[in-house]
């Protein structure tokens, strides 16, 4: 079973109880279930896009930063007893086994091979699931929901949403709008477009690009390892859990153009919005031109596609996205 | 004269491996020798046009996935399934093919890897197909009617005879002007539009027919394992092919077959070791990475910093 799929099990509301004229209700519902699905991916996509726009290097590792993220939410909650404490904790730890992961490896792929890259963050992957098995298992586990977060609120009639998700939208967006200020208003975000544009006249001009390089990587990771350890108490943790985001977050990238956080942004909102409506509505599009049973078997396949056909119409007008960062 | 060497004691090898080999030990060495079918696909686009696709699983899934269903309606006949299995991967190729290679780079990479995981999900919503567990074939494809393929010896020297026609095609390609025109594509494009040649075209015919025997390599996979899954397209799957082409060497028409003889073998050996063989297999893959230009530059660095 996928991660996707087993998204869309949790958060959608159970169908058989839907009548007919509750379609906009639902629709809504898939709405805010798509924007929640399009924060977690910015906030995976933006340390993709991060690294690669500032240092030039495709890190295929950066799914199972997100996971490890669960991961360690997982045991800092169950260290510290509370959501709140813990997850301090699981950003720190996240941010130290990033400094880690930089100084030992990803430092040795600047300027190297996009070939390299792919190959030595394989590697990576298969070592850090593999030690995620060895320490935590291979069995599903949960973070349980904080407790002033467990409720629903009502939005409108036969509309309850829950509190945490709707946390989770809020939380994702203010992070976002920290990114926008911290890159564009701050000194840390001049010398991040500084070294985007041309790193070597920047280190030329005395700034230690080593140890900068060094942040910024290990940040991207604590964004990730963020998502995930929001994602937890909704989704199960599980070994592999970051694959298919990954795989997702790679989509946003191209689509929003490789290096641009505007980009990311715009593309993981419009891919989570697609991915989701898609999965829920498509089936039932499809049965108003096409027999009942056509559209049961085509109506799933062409949902798991949509995204995909996106990313390549997207191309064929825009082969460098949607917001090329500048060359 | 050396690569020719090279190149007899290798296949003389394989050729001798019944001799001696137990039903599982010419299983493995049949897993083997389709994945190096594959790889060597694969290095021929890698190695010669410089196009790092991500998504090769996907046409050999594609092609797996032929034959299976193809069985499941009743057409059984070998025949009839491969030249299919390799249409289906190669009309695969050219669609997606065709808008990934209008990018380069990086870009090329992740749209691979999208178009390969789109091909993934599919395979994973075709219900009347198994679906998410996959499709278990009711018997190995028949050739003409008689059933050869299901005795291992037969079935190893098919896939050897199959290996070595790949290999051979791939060298023949690389030295015609076909093969010239995308390794100047992969050397300076520029230059080569200078010259007059859109590398366009002729990287899109490489993929295709790349994918092609991509598929033919999921054919015979179908068969070997009497099995279809998605998990046949997964992209652990394409990294892996990706990793045999580069340890054994891309741009060598040997290289992909030595790289995949020795992952798939380094692998099950691991495996025999601890259930936990990734956390070797990981690192290892990293270190080839970086030992890339020498185990002395992991020492000391390099000496251009």
């Amino acid at each position: 079973m996928t991660v996707l799929k087993r998204w869309r099990i949790l958060l959608e509301p159970s169908r058989s109880s839907l009548a007919p004229l509750m379609t906009l209700t639902l629709f809504l519902v898939q709405m805010l279930n798509g924007l929640q699905l399009g924060i977690l991916l910015f906030l995976v996509a933006a340390g993709l896009t991060l690294v690669f726009g500032v240092m030039d290097v495709i890190n295929l590792a950066h799914g199972v930063q997100y996971m490890l993220g669960a991961y360690l939410m997982v045991t800092a909650t169950a260290l510290t007893g509370s959501f709140w404490l813990g997850l301090p904790l699981a950003l720190a730890a996240a941010l130290v086994l990033g400094l880690l992961l930089e100084r030992l490896v990803i430092r040795q792929l600047y300027g190297r091979d996009h070939l390299d890259q792919v190959l030595a963050t394989f590697g990576i992957i298969l070592f850090v699931s593999e030690a995620v098995r060895m320490v935590w298992g291979s069995a599903p586990l949960a973070i349980p929901m904080p407790q002033a977060l467990s409720g629903s609120v009502r939005l409108m009639d036969g509309l309850n949403y829950p509190v945490y998700r709707l946390v989770l939208i809020g939380a994702g967006l203010g992070v976002a709008g920290l990114l926008y200020v911290l890159v564009t208003r701050t000194r840390a975000g001049m010398l991040l477009r500084a070294g985007a544009t041309n790193a070597p006249m920047v280190s030329a001009l005395g700034v230690d690009i080593t140890a900068l390089f060094a942040r910024i990587f290990a940040f991207g990771a604590m964004l990730a390892a963020f998502a995930g350890a929001m994602a937890g108490p909704i989704l199960s943790v599980e070994p592999g859990m970051g694959d298919n985001l990954l795989i997702l977050a790679f989509v946003v990238i191209v689509i929003g153009g490789i290096g641009s956080m505007r980009g990311a942004f715009v593309a993981a909102l419009l891919v989570g919005l697609i991915d989701t409506l898609g999965r829920s509505f498509l089936t039932d599009i499809l049965k108003l031109v096409m027999s009942a049973s056509a559209a049961s078997a085509a109506g799933p396949a062409l949902a798991s596609m949509s995204v995909y056909v996106l990313m390549a119409a997207i191309l064929f007008f825009r082969p460098r996205g949607l917001f090329p960062a500048p060359a | 004269m050396n690569r020719l060497i090279l190149a007899f004691v290798l296949f003389a090898a394989l050729a001798a491996v019944p001799a001696f080999a137990d039903t599982a030990m010419l299983t493995l060495v049949a897993r083997a020798m389709i994945f190096a079918l594959a790889a060597t696909s694969l290095g021929f686009i890698l190695g010669q046009g410089g196009l790092v696709s991500f998504g090769h699983a996907a046409t050999m899934g594609i092609g797996a996935y032929a034959v299976g269903i193809l069985m499941e309606e009743g057409v059984r006949d070998a025949l009839v399934a491969f030249p299919v299995a390799m249409a289906a991967a190669g009309l695969f190729a050219l669609v997606t093919g065709a808008i990934s290679l209008r990018t380069r780079g990086v870009y090329f990479i992740m749209i691979t890897l999208a178009f390969g995981q789109m091909a993934f999900f599919v395979t994973q919503s075709l219900s009347a197909y198994g679906g998410d567990d996959g499709l278990t074939l009711a018997a190995r494809s028949t050739v003409a009617g008689a059933r050869w393929l299901k005795d291992p010896k037969t079935f190893h020297y098919v896939v050897l005879g199959l290996l070595a026609f790949t290999v051979l095609v791939s060298t023949v390609l690389a030295r015609a002007p076909f093969g010239r025109v995308l390794a100047a594509g992969r050397d300076n494009e520029r230059r080569l539009r200078a010259l007059g040649v859109d590398p366009y075209a002729y990287r899109l015919v490489a993929y295709v027919i790349a994918g092609a025997f991509a598929g033919l390599a999921g054919a015979l996979y179908a068969n070997l394992t009497e099995f279809v899954s998605p998990a046949y397209l997964s992209w652990h799957r394409s990294a892996e092919f990706i990793v045999m082409v580069v340890a054994g060497g891309p741009a060598t028409a040997l290289g992909p077959v030595l790289g995949a003889l020795g992952v798939v073998l380094l692998e099950d050996g691991l495996a025999h070791l601890t259930e936990h063989w990734r956390i070797i297999f990981g690192p290892l893959l990293v270190l080839l990475v970086l030992a890339r230009g020498g185990i002395a530059t992991l020492l000391v660095g390099r000496r251009d910093g």
